[in-house]
C-alpha cells in the first residue's frame, strides 16, 4: 500500500469535509477498497472511513418503502427480520455475498459506490427500482449505475441510504463464478405491486449490471418458467472470461430467471 | 481393541497445541535482530532482452539499502540455481540445461523472472523505492503452447533454439507397435493434464544472516528439506562449504512439493546479508507466489490402448509433451519422465508399453514436483483411457479392470519397475461395496426425476514411492542419493533424542515417529522427542517428498533403533552377567532369555553414561547411533477411488455427492494421520479435476493469477469422504512394511471425477472432457455433443 | 504515525500504527503476536480470522486505526486460562483437523463466531460458514468434524450449566 493519512469521523458532516480534500477517497466495510490498496491499484492522500457514522446504519421500513443505511453491512441485511418480512429476496442476496467475515465489515454503501460488474446489490437495486440517497439528493438506480465501476456519484459525493420499494414477491438467484465467488451471472427479479416483473442482471454484462426488458414484458404477462423459454437472451453485449463465454452467460440469464420464476412459484 | 499407543494407534498429535494456541513458529514469525528487508523487481513481460536496468533513482529512496541486479549476481560470480537430475534422451544425449540466473541476466523469460532487488529498512520503503527502478526491455514473442514451441521460431533458451529439454523414451516401442498391428480393439484419447500452482498456505519466505565474526551463515526458509537447500545452495551457487551454513526450516506451512525446491529468493537472501553485514528477509505475498513457486502437471498427452476382443490389454503406447517452464527448476526433468513412464503399467498386465515425452522450455513459471509429481499424470492417462476403452466396448468400468488385474507378485513391469506386492482386487472390491456400486442405477434414476445427470467413476491407481535405492535414481540421473538419516541419542536417563532427516510441514512426524520409537524402544511416546528441520542439528536428511518419509525416514529410525539395541545388549550382557547372545530385548527390557534376570532400558542407558561397571575394553561409553537407510526398491501403494457426481445440464454445474477411497497402503502406523493424508490429496485431486488451471493467455500472462481467478477448492466444493484403509499387503523390503499416503489422494481422484463426469454426459455421446470441469466446459461440451448428435 | 490502544485478549495494548497499517501487520509487527497469519492479499484465505469486537473479520483486511479503543480476540485468547486448549480448540486436536496448523487460527475463530451465531450447525451449514477460509492440507473434513464435535461439546456443557 502507499501511504495515506487516515480518518474515522463521527458524523456525516465531518466526513463530507475530510472528502473535499484533494485526493481523499471514502471507505465503507473496506472490503473491496482494502484488496485494491493492497495491489497498490489507489493512491489516496487521506482515507475517510465512514464506518464510526451511526447516522449511515440501520434498517427501517417507511410505509412501502424499505430504507437501508449505506453503512449497513451485509450481515445485518441478512439477519434483519424487517429486511426478510419485506423484500425476501434482499435476505438472500446479503447472505450469499462473499464469507460470514466479508459480510460482518462489507456495506450496501460501498457495493453500490464500487458497482463492480459482478456485484451482487446492483441487481437488486436495478430490479427494485430503488433510489440511491446522498449527501447531495436521491438519484433513481436506473440512472446510477453508468458501466464498469462507474455511478452517478460525483467526487465526494457520499451514499447514505437505499430506498427500495417493497415488492411483492422478490428472490435472488445467485451462479457463482468458481474461484472469485463473485456472481458470473446472477438475477434478482421481483414482482412488484402493479403486477410489473422486474429483472436484474449482474455479472453477465460487458457494461455491467443491466435489466432484460424481454424477460420483463414475458413475465409480466405471464408469470410461469415457461414463458422464459420464449424469450431470446442473446450473447451480444455479455462479457467473455476465463469463467465463462457469452454464450454461456446469456444462458444462464435464462437458467437462473427460471429458477427465479420457479423459487417464487 | 484398538491400541492407544505404539505402531497402529490413532495417537492424537503432540504438535497440534502449539499451532492451535497461535505458538506455531514458522518463517515469517522470525524476525533477526537489526533486520533489513527485501522486496523483488519481477518481470511483468513473458519474455523479453533486458536492455538496461537503472537503479539510481531508486538507490537513493529513503531508508534503501542497497539495489542488486543482475549485474552485481555475474560480477561477483555466483553460480545459477541448479537442476537436481539429469535425463539423457533417446539418443544418448544430455538433456539442455541452460544456466538460470539468480536474478535475470541480459533477458527476462517468464512473468514473474526477478530483475532486481531493494534491500530496504522496511518492507514498505522497499517496495515504494522499487517503483522508481527504470527497466528498459524489448519484447520477444513468447513461447507458451507447448505444441507449438519447436516450430514457433523464437526460442526461451539459446541453448534449445527448438525449445526441447529432451526427448525421452522407455519401453520396447517395437513390440508395442507389432502389438497393435494385431489388436482387436485400439481406444485413442488425446488429453492434457492441466498446469496447477501448489499453494501451500503459507508463502514461501527467506532470512538470510551472515554472522561476520564467526564468518558463518545462516539461512531459515520454507524448506521441506533444509540439507537439500544447503547442499545445492551452498556447493552450486554461493561456495559456502557445509561447515559455514546452516539451514533452518522450522515450521512449515505446508509444501505439496513446491517447498522441495531451491529457489533463486533463498541463495539471494543468504548472498545479500554478507554484503550488507545484515540479515535481510524475504516474504513472498500470495501473487508473488503464483509467479515464482513452481507449478505442477502441465502434460499434453496422446494415449492409445490396444486391446484383444475380449478386453485384454495388449500394449499401451503414450506421447507426451510436458512443460518445463523457463527454467529447469530442481527435480523438473525426472518428474515427466522417471516418475511418470514407469508408472505406466498401472495395476494391469499390459505386456508392451511405450512412453515419448519431449520437455519442452516455455516462457512461463517453472514446473516441477507438485503433490503426486509425475505419478498423477500417468494415473489419469491410464484411468481415462481405460474408461473409455470400457465405453466403446460396452463393458462395465470395473470388469474390464479386473480382467486385467497384476495378481503374481513380485512383478516386473515393461516400465522398469519392480512391484513387490499387492492386492488389486481387494481394494476394488472394497471400495464398490463401500459406495454401493451395485445400487448407482437406481441412485441415477432418482437424480434424472430432478432433471440432474448422475455418473459414476471408478480409477485404481498405483504410485511408486518413498524413491529408491540411489545406485538406481544415479543411473537414471539423479545428482544426489535417495536415502535417509536418523540419529537416536539415548540421554542418561533413558530419554530418548531423535534426530530425522525427514521434514514435517503437517505429516505429524513429531506423533508418528514417537510411535514407531515407542514400540521398538518400549518406552512411553513422553519420553521421545522428534528434532527435525535443522541442519546444525541433523546429521543428514533428504526431507521429505514422494511419500517417502515413514518408507525410508522411518526405516533409517528403525536401523538406528536396532543399532541402539544391539549396543544396549552388550552393555546389558556385562551388567547381567550373561552371554550377549542370551540377551533379549522387549517390552523396554533388556532380558537373558529363558530367566527373569533383566535391566530395564533407562538402566542400561544411564550405565552407559556412567560406566563405573562396564565392557569399557569392548565398547565406548555413550548410547547414541546414527544409521542411513537406503532403500532396495520403491514402495507401491495402491487403491481404488469411486466418484460419484451429479452434473446440473442448465449450468453445467458438477457436484461430487459421494467419493470413496479404499487404500492399500502395507502396514499403518497411525491410522488418523493417514486418513488425513488421503482427505488433503483428495481435495488437491478434486481441485485439479473440478476447479484449478493455471492458465496462461497467449502473451504469456498468467490469467488465473491469483484466488479471483484461481478456484481453490472450498469446504462447500466437497463433500464428507469415505475413507478406508485396506488391511492391506505390508511392503516387502523396509522394516517397518510401510508404503507411504501422502500422495495417493491426489493420484487417484482426478480420474474417478472426470470418469464420473464422462459417465453422467455418455448419453450425449460424450467420450471425454478435458480438466478442470468447470461450468463453462461441461455446459459447453453438452452444447456441442448435442449439436452433433442432432445433426446425426 | 499515531498512537492507537486496543485491548486484545484482555490485555490493553497500544502501539503505533500509521494510516495504511492493517490490523494484521499491527498484531504480528507491533504486537509480537504472530498466531495470526497471512495466506492471501486477496482477502480471501482467511488465515488472519481474529475477532473485532465480537465478530469475525479478516484481519489483513481491516486497518489497525479503525481498532482504536476496540476489543479484540485472536487465536491466541482462545485457550483456557488455566492454558489448556479451548472446546474448539481441542475438537481440531481430537479430530484432527489440522496438518500443518497455517489455517487453523483463522479456521478456529471462524467457527467460533458460526457457533455463537448457530450452536448446532448442519454439515451444510458449517462448510457454508467456511466460505472465508482455504484449507489446503485437510480436504476440510475433519475440520466440518471438528465443528461438530465442538458444538456437541458446547451444547452437553451449556446443558450441564443449567
Ligand atoms: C472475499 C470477498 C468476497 C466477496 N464476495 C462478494 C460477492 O459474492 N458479491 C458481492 O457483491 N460482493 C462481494 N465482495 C465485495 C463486498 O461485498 C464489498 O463489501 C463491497 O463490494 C464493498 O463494500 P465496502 O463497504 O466494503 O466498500 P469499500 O471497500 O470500503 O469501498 C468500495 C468503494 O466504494 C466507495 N464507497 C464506500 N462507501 C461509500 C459511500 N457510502 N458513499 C460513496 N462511496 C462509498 C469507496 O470509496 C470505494 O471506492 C467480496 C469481497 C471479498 C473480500
Ligand atoms: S490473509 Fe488471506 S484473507 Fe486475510
Ligand atoms: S492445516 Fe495446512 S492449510 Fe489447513
Amino acid at each position: 500500500m502507499y501511504s495515506f493519512d487516515y480518518t474515522k469521523p463521527t458524523d456525516l458532516s465531518a466526513a463530507v469535509d475530510s472528502l473535499g480534500t484533494e485526493g481523499a477517497q471514502a471507505m465503507g466495510g473496506g472490503q473491496t477498497l482494502i484488496p485494491v490498496l493492497k495491489q497498490r491499484l489507489s493512491q489516496p492522500s487521506i482515507l475517510v472511513d465512514l464506518s464510526g457514522i451511526e447516522s449511515l446504519k440501520g434498517i427501517r421500513r417507511m410505509g412501502d418503502m424499505l430504507v437501508i443505511g449505506a453503512g449497513t453491512t451485509h450481515g445485518a441485511v441478512a439477519g434483519s427480520s424487517d429486511v426478510s418480512g419485506a423484500i425476501a429476496g434482499l435476505t438472500e442476496l446479503a447472505g450469499k455475498i462473499g464469507d460470514p467475515q466479508v459480510r460482518n465489515r462489507g456495506t450496501i454503501g460501498g457495493s453500490l459506490a464500487n458497482n463492480d460488474p459482478a456485484a451482487c446489490y446492483p441487481s437488486a437495486a436495478l430490479a427494485l427500482g430503488a433510489t440511491i440517497e446522498t449527501n447531495k439528493r436521491e438519484i433513481a438506480a436506473d440512472d446510477f449505475f453508468q458501466g464498469l465501476y462507474a455511478t452517478a456519484l460525483e467526487e465526494g459525493e457520499v451514499i447514505t441510504a437505499v430506498k427500495f420499494p417493497i415488492p411483492v414477491a422478490s428472490t435472488y438467484q445467485k451462479f457463482e463464478q468458481p474461484a472469485s465467488r463473485f456472481s458470473l451471472t446472477s438475477v434478482f427479479l421481483a414482482k412488484m405491486a402493479d403486477g410489473s416483473v422486474r429483472v436484474g442482471v449482474t455479472g453477465a454484462g460487458a457494461d455491467g449490471v443491466f435489466r432484460h426488458a424481454g424477460l420483463e414484458q414475458a413475465l409480466s404477462a405471464n408469470f410461469a418458467a415457461s414463458a422464459v423459454d420464449g424469450v431470446e437472451v442473446s450473447a451480444e453485449g455479455m462479457s467473455n472470461d476465463l469463467h465463462a463465454t457469452p454464450e454461456f452467460r446469456a444462458n444462464l440469464v435464462k437458467v437462473m430467471t427460471k429458477r427465479a420464476v420457479e423459487a417464487l412459484s | 481393541m484398538a491400541k492407544d499407543s505404539g505402531i497402529g494407534a490413532a495417537v492424537k498429535r503432540r504438535e497440534d497445541a502449539r499451532f492451535l494456541k497461535g505458538r506455531g513458529r514458522y518463517t515469517d514469525d522470525m524476525n533477526r535482530p537489526n533486520q533489513t528487508y527485501a522486496y523483488i523487481l519481477r518481470s511483468w513481460s513473458a519474455h523479453a532482452t533486458l536492455n538496461s536496468v537503472d537503479t539510481e533513482a531508486a538507490s537513493a529512496a529513503p531508508g534503501v539499502v542497497r539495489v542488486f541486479t543482475g549485474k552485481d549476481i555475474e560480477e561477483a560470480g555466483l553460480g545459477g540455481v541448479p537442476c537436481g537430475w539429469e535425463i539423457t534422451d533417446k539418443h544418448g544425449e544430455k538433456m539442455k540445461e541452460p544456466p538460470h540466473p539468480i536474478l535475470a541476466i541480459g533477458k527476462v523469460r517468464h512473468v514473474g523472472d526477478p530483475i532486481a532487488v531493494v534491500v530496504a529498512e522496511n518492507y514498505q520503503q522497499a517496495r515504494d523505492a522499487a517503483e522508481m527502478i527504470d527497466v528498459d526491455m524489448t519484447d520477444l514473442p513468447a513461447v507458451v503452447d507447448m505444441r507449438t514451441a519447436e516450430t514457433i521460431g523464437s526460442a526461451v533458451h539459446d541453448e534449445a533454439t527448438d525449445n526441447l529439454c529432451y526427448d525421452w523414451e522407455l519401453g520396447d516401442g517395437e513390440a508395442a507397435d507389432k502389438a497393435f498391428a494385431e489388436a482387436a480393439h485400439i481406444t485413442t484419447l488425446e488429453l492434457i493434464n492441466n498446469r496447477l500452482v501448489a499453494n501451500p498456505m503459507e508463502p514461501r519466505c527467506a532470512i538470510g544472516d551472515y554472522d561476520e565474526d564467526a564468518d558463518h551463515y545462516t539461512l531459515y526458509t520454507t524448506s521441506q528439506n533444509p540439507h537439500v537447500i544447503r547442499l545445492l545452495m551452498g556447493a552450486f551457487v554461493l561456495s559456502i562449504p557445509e561447515h559455514k551454513l546452516r539451514v533452518y526450516a522450522p515450521d512449515v506451512g505446508g509444501g505439496f512439493g513446491t517447498k522441495i525446491f531451491h529457489y533463486a529468493e533463498e541463495a539471494f537472501v543468504t548472498w545479500a546479508s554478507a554484503q550488507l553485514k545484515r540479515p535481510v528477509k524475504w516474504t513472498s505475498d500470495r501473487s508473488e507466489a503464483f509467479i515464482s513457486d513452481a507449478h505442477g502437471r502441465d502434460h499434453v498427452t496422446k494415449a492409445e490402448l490396444a486391446m484383444d476382443a475380449e478386453g485384454k490389454f495388449l500394449a499401451l503406447r503414450a506421447d507426451t509433451r510436458a512443460n518445463m517452464g523457463a527454467y529447469l527448476s530442481t527435480f523438473a526433468p525426472s518428474i515427466p519422465t522417471w516418475l511418470h513412464g514407469t508408472l505406466l503399467a498401472g495395476q494391469y498386465l499390459t505386456p508392451a508399453v511405450h512412453v515419448r515425452v519431449r520437455a519442452m522450455f516455455t516462457n512461463t513459471v517453472p514446473v516441477d514436483a507438485y503433490r503426486g509429481a509425475g505419478r498423477p499424470e500417468a494415473t489419469y492417462l491410464l484411468e481415462r483411457i481405460i474408461n473409455k476403452a470400457a465405453q466403446e466396448m460396452g463393458m462395465d468400468q470395473a470388469e474390464l479392470r479386473r480382467k486385467n488385474f497384476i495378481r503374481s507378485f513380485p512383478y516386473a513391469t515393461p516400465v522398469a519397475l519392480e512391484y513387490d506386492t499387492g492386492d488389486y482386487d481387494a481394494t476394488l472390491d472394497a471400495v464398490m461395496e463401500m459406495a454401493d456400486y451395485k445400487g448407482f442405477e437406481a441412485r441415477k434414476a432418482e437424480s434424472a426425476s430432478r432433471g440432474k445427470l448422475r455418473g459414476i467413476g471408478l480409477s485404481c491407481y498405483i504410485e511408486a514411492c518413498g524413491i529408491a535405492p540411489s545406485s538406481l535414481v544415479g543411473s537414471l540421473g539423479a545428482r544426489a542419493g535417495l536415502y535417509e538419516a536418523a540419529t537416536i541419542r539415548v540421554n542418561p536417563t533413558g530419554s530418548v533424542t531423535v534426530m530425522t532427516g525427514s521434514h514435517s510441514h503437517g505429516q505429524g512426524h513429531e506423533t508418528t515417529f514417537a510411535q514407531v520409537v515407542s514400540d521398538a524402544l518400549g518406552i512411553p511416546a513422553d519420553q521421545i522427542e522428534i528434532v527435525h528441520g535443522d541442519t546444525d542439528k541433523i546429521p543428514f536428511g533428504m526431507g521429505t517428498y514422494g511419500s517417502r518419509s515413514l518408507a525410508v525416514g522411518g526405516s533409517a529410525i528403525v536401523k538406528a533403533v536396532d543399532k541402539v539395541v544391539a549396543k544396549g545388549k552388550k552393555i546389558a550382557a556385562h551388567l547381567l552377567e550373561a552371554a550377549e547372545s542370551d540377551i533379549v530385548f522387549e517390552d523396554g527390557h533388556y532380558k537373558v532369555a529363558g530367566t527373569d534376570k533383566a535391566k530395564a532400558f533407562a538402566e542400561v542407558s544411564l550405565a552407559a553414561y556412567v560406566p563405573h561397571n562396564y565392557p569399557i575394553e569392548e565398547i565406548e561409553p555413550g548410547l547414541e547411533e546414527t544409521a542411513f537407510y537406503d532403500p532396495k526398491n520403491f514402495t507401491y501403494p495402491a487403491g481404488s477411488y469411486l466418484c460419484e457426481v451429479e452434473v446440473d445440464p442448465e449450468t453445467g454445474k458438477v457436484e461430487i455427492v459421494a467419493l470413496s477411497a479404499s487404500d492399500d497402503f502395507g502396514n499403518v502406523v497411525n491410522p488418523m494421520i493417514v486418513e488425513g493424508q488421503v482427505h488433503g490429496g483428495l481435495a488437491q485431486g478434486i481441485g485439479q479435476a473440478m476447479l484449478e488451471n493455471a492458465t496462461y493467455d497467449e502473451h504469456g500472462q498468467l490469467v488465473a493469477g491469483s484466488y479471483m481467478d484461481y478456484a481453490m477448492p472450498l469446504a462447500v466444493d466437497l463433500p464428507s469422504f469415505n475413507v478406508e484403509t485396506a488391511e492391506g499387503t505390508p511392503c516387502t523390503h523396509n522394516p517397518l512394511g510401510v508404503k507411504g499416503c501422502g500422495e495417493a489422494g491426489a493420484i487417484g481422484s482426478p480420474p474417478a471425477v472426470v470418469n464420473a463426469v464422462v459417465d453422467a454426459l455418455k448419453d450425449y455421446g460424450v467420450d471425454h472432457i478435458d480438466m478442470p470441469v468447470t461450468p463453462l466446459r461441461v455446459w459447453t461440451t453438452i452444447q456441442n455433443a448435442s449439436v452433433k448428435q442432432a445433426a446425426e | 504515525m499515531s498512537t492507537i490502544s486496543i485491548t486484545v485478549n484482555g490485555k490493553q495494548k497500544s502501539g503505533d500504527a500509521q494510516g495504511n497499517t492493517l490490523l494484521v501487520d499491527f498484531l504480528r509487527s507491533e504486537l509480537k503476536m504472530t498466531g495470526t497469519h497471512v495466506g492471501c492479499d486477496t482477502s480471501q484465505c482467511g488465515a488472519c480470522v481474529v475477532h473485532v469486537n465480537g465478530e469475525s473479520v479478516k484481519s489483513c483486511s481491516v486497518f489497525a486505526s479503525a481498532c482504536d479503543g476496540a476489543t479484540v480476540t485472536t487465536i491466541e485468547g482462545m485457550a483456557n486460562d488455566d492454558g489448556s486448549l479451548g472446546v474448539i480448540q481441542a475438537a481440531f486436536q481430537e479430530q484432527h483437523g489440522l496438518q500443518c496448523g497455517f489455517c487453523t487460527p483463522g479456521m478456529v475463530m471462524s467457527i467460533a463466531e458460526m457457533l455463537k451465531n448457530n450452536p448446532q450447525p448442519t454439515e451444510a451449514e458449517i462448510r457454508e460458514g467456511l466460505k472465508g477460509n482455504i484449507c489446503r492440507c485437510t480436504g476440510y473434513h475433519n475440520i466440518v468434524k471438528a465443528a461438530q464435535s465442538a458444538a456437541a461439546a458446547l451444547a452437553g456443557a451449556a446443558q450441564a450449566a443449567e
